[in-house]
């Protein structure tokens, strides 16, 4: 017979350390139906039977976040047998909160209360017998860090989930709230099972939508539980879902008064001291500039790329792929398998494998950050400057590592909390230009702009302003609209983070990605290796030469499609089909050009073919190329990443949509305008085009729909 | 009617009433702002917004568009 049993408490309470102290690495990381958060699932070590669910972390169940919402959904709708509530002994006060609310659930409880070698180090004390007489559940005092007290949890957890009862919440509140409670249970909720009663009965009293709804009540009833209600309000003076706030922060305090010796208060904690320098106003920025530049100095130039290279050149260009080829040559395997094993699923399995160094110690250096305490610090710092574009502070980071490969980029977005955020910077990363899109970008600046280093720098700068002008436009989109998140947001005191926790967490979501992203990586490489070399030459189908690639079904795509790149100043099959081969990895435009030019090797830049460029494109038109290469849809690799992070199908087909769309429409408006100026020819394409700049302009400066006034009233309503 | 946003970085509020409505309102209440708690006001971020209060123990950033829904005394 299984057990289920749900681990729940506060963000930064510990609550992940704990979990992977009580299921080793025996997990499963996926995803809440339907949205980007994780979803994590393991096993008790030692006990098959024993499923621990991780929830999400969560400060209430007053479903202000999606967070909120799965975790109530989750104890509500599922039913675990238990609930293991991790609070921080150093915090117990706001941590507690959580835990009165989880009481009225009804589930049984085991109250697990975290860090207590920190609390011991103060010179705090906690009593943990009064505090679970209290609370009417078992009290386990731990320390998930250094691993104290985990096996006496997890057999009070079971013990506690094994009886099946039900847990009848101690707390009481005031006289008159508890009489109006009451009253409700009587006139309303007489027929739903007695330990439920009172959660129904404090949610209907805070006048909560959600359970009006799901009751159904009559309205003569309703009427008279809200006269309840009202009375109660008259009594305290206050609003009802503030009474019922208050009066459980009252009853902590009280519960705390006798159960704890506090620490002597004024006394700055090394926490303190650390902010002091950290987030101070002058400070804060030249230190957050220098964690990024060794984040990304360490992840994306050195360690990381030199790892990433190795896997590439090393040991995939120069041992693998050789003694792979040799050895089908020599066994005479058929020229299309050897393709196929060689270009097609090496060449896969390549692209996969070299993002994982890059990965691996990105998310070992993004572990450190979360679990210290400083990824809070970088939304405090940040926070003013990101979110008029819809965007976090930590949409920072995946920008950055952006920069060197979208893929661990999109991956790094894992840390922002707010869904609208996070979903808004998986969309946007891949507009900062990525490494493999400068031999691109060196390309067409060599050949048309004498290789001006401004070209580069052009490029980080249209990217930088696709993500702000996105940000603009999209967040006043119904798809981000909706009441926004609040933020209101915990400084969590610095902690020494546990090595062990953070190797996890980077497993975790580096065997995800290769679970989820990489099979979609590899199947899509074999699918565009085969568009690339089979085709129709003298009307049989066959494999084709590396020279023959203008005959593949990929050429007959880029021929169908080319009018569509007319307005754009290059609408031939050629800078079409090169365009598309981007979508396998963007560098491999320029070896596609150099293969439709009629040069079978060429180097970074392309050197060897800048005379054919210059012949087939004009400047404006290569640059407007080189724009579409910039800003639409990334490589697969990226687009199987998003599909990934967003876990949804529709988000990502919006992405990559919205991606491309936003560079032909750049590439035309640079197109269009260019010919308009220098050539003084007003067609119906430049009347378009200024109908299109015309709409984008509205796009970004419209007014807000319905979320801003919601603001607005409830400002208006602050300060009448 | 004076609010947190008005508190001086280094001083004390106490909080009177927590109006506004919707998440946020909320929001403020589950993290402890509740009627009579004692805030302190710590510091300012580099760029002008949110701030850094003290309270229950612990560190709290808030919006200051958000901390005029916090009505103190």
């Amino acid at each position: 017979m299984s057990i289920t049993i749900a681990v729940a408490g506060n963000p930064n309470s510990g609550k992940t350390t704990l979990f992977n102290a009580l299921t080793g690495s025996n997990q499963y990381v996926g995803n809440w139906p339907g949205v980007t958060v994780e979803k994590k699932e393991g096993v008790l070590i030692g006990h098959p039977e024993v499923i621990l669910v991780d929830l999400p972390g969560i400060y209430s169940l007053s479903t202000n976040s999606l967070e909120e919402e799965l975790a109530r959904d989750y104890l509500l709708e599922s039913n675990p047998d238990a609930i293991i509530n991790i609070v921080d002994g150093t915090n117990l006060e706001r941590n507690l909160y959580l835990t009165t609310q989880l009481a009225e659930l009804g589930i049984p409880m085991v109250l697990a209360v975290n860090m207590m070698d920190e609390v011991e180090k103060s010179g705090a004390k906690i009593d943990g017998t009064m505090l679970g007489k209290a609370f009417g559940v078992p009290v386990v005092e731990i320390s998930a860090l250094r691993e104290t007290q985990i096996d006496e949890l997890a057999r009070i957890a079971m013990g506690t989930a094994q009886k099946k009862g039900h847990l009848l919440p101690m707390h009481r509140f005031s006289g008159g709230v508890e009489h109006a409670l009451g009253h409700i249970e009587e006139v309303a909720l007489h027929d739903q099972p007695e330990h439920k009663q009172r959660w129904y009965a404090v949610k209907l009293f805070e006048r909560n939508e959600l359970v009006q709804a799901e009751l159904g009540l009559s309205t003569a009833l309703e009427a008279h539980i809200e006269q309840d209600i009202r009375q109660c309000e008259m009594e305290y003076d206050d609003d009802s879902d503030s009474i019922i706030a208050s009066e459980r922060y009252d009853f902590i305090e009280e519960v705390l008064e006798k159960v704890t010796v506090r620490k002597k208060a004024g006394d700055l904690s090394p926490s303190d001291r650390i902010d002091r320098v950290v987030t101070n106003r002058w400070l804060a920025l030249p230190i957050f500039a220098l964690v990024m530049f060794v984040v990304y100095y360490v992840s994306v130039n050195s360690i990381g790329a030199g790892m990433t290279e190795w896997t590439n050149d090393k040991l995939f260009g120069q041992i693998i792929l050789p003694a792979i080829s040799g050895k089908l040559a020599n066994w005479g395997v058929a020229g299309w398998l050897q393709g196929l094993l060689v270009d097609g699923i090496l060449a896969g399995v390549g692209s996969v494998l070299s993002f994982l160094p890059q990965m691996v110690v990105l998310f070992l250096l993004l572990g450190l950050l979360e679990f210290s305490g400083y990824m809070s610090r970088v939304t405090f710092i940040l926070d003013r400057m990101f979110r008029k574009f819809g965007l976090s502070g930590k949409s920072f980071i995946p920008m950055l590592i952006g920069s060197g490969c979208s893929v661990p980029g999109i991956m790094a977005s894992r840390t922002i909390e707010n869904e609208h955020a996070r979903r808004m910077t998986v969309i946007t990363t891949s507009f900062i230009p990525c490494g493999a899109k400068l031999p691109v970008i060196s390309m067409i600046a060599g050949t048309f702009f004498g290789g001006k280093g401004w070209v580069a720098f052009g490029a980080y700068f249209l990217g930088i302003a696709a993500v702000v002008i996105s940000g603009l436009i999209l967040k006043k989109t119904a798809l981000f609209q909706g009441e926004p998140s609040p933020f209101v947001m915990e400084l969590p005191a610095y902690r020494w983070p546990s090595f062990k926790c953070i190797l996890i967490t980077t497993w975790d979501r580096v065997s995800s990605f290769v679970k989820k992203a990489a099979t979609v990586i590899l199947l899509a490489t074999i699918v565009i290796w085969f568009m690339t070399f089979f085709g129709w030459v003298d009307g049989r189908f066959q494999m084709l030469e590396a020279s023959q690639i203008n005959h593949s079904i990929l050429a007959a795509i880029g021929t169908a499609i080319a009018w569509i790149f007319r307005p754009l100043g290059w609408g031939e099959w050629r800078p079409v089909m090169a365009a598309l081969s981007g979508l396998v990895a963007k560098e491999t435009v320029v070896s596609s050009l150099g293969i439709f030019y009629g040069f079978s090797e060429v180097a970074v830049g392309g050197q060897e073919m800048w005379t054919s460029l210059r012949m087939a494109f004009s400047t404006l038109s290569a640059t407007s190329f080189l724009i579409f290469v910039l800003l639409s849809a990334p490589c697969i690799a990226a687009i199987s990443t998003i599909r990934r992070e967003m876990n949804s199908a529709m988000w990502t087909l919006f992405a990559v949509g919205y991606m491309t769309t936003v560079g032909y429409v750049v590439a035309l408006m640079v197109y269009q305008l260019g010919i308009w100026l220098k050539e003084g020819m007003f067609t119906l394409w430049t009347g378009i085009t200024l109908a299109v700049i015309g709409v984008v302009l509205w796009l970004i400066f419209r007014p807000s729909p319905k979320a801003g006034s919601a603001l607005k009233r409830a400002k208006a309503g602050a300060r009448g | 009617m004076k609010t947190l946003r008005d508190v001086r970085i280094g001083e004390t509020a106490r909080v009177v009433k927590v109006h506004g409505q919707g998440r946020i309102r909320r929001r403020v209440m589950d993290m402890g702002i509740t009627k009579n708690v004692e805030i302190f006001v710590r510091k300012v971020a580099p760029l002008g917004d949110p701030i850094e209060v003290n309270l229950r123990g612990y560190e709290l950033s808030l919006r200051k568009d958000d901390a005029e829904i916090i009505e103190v005394s």
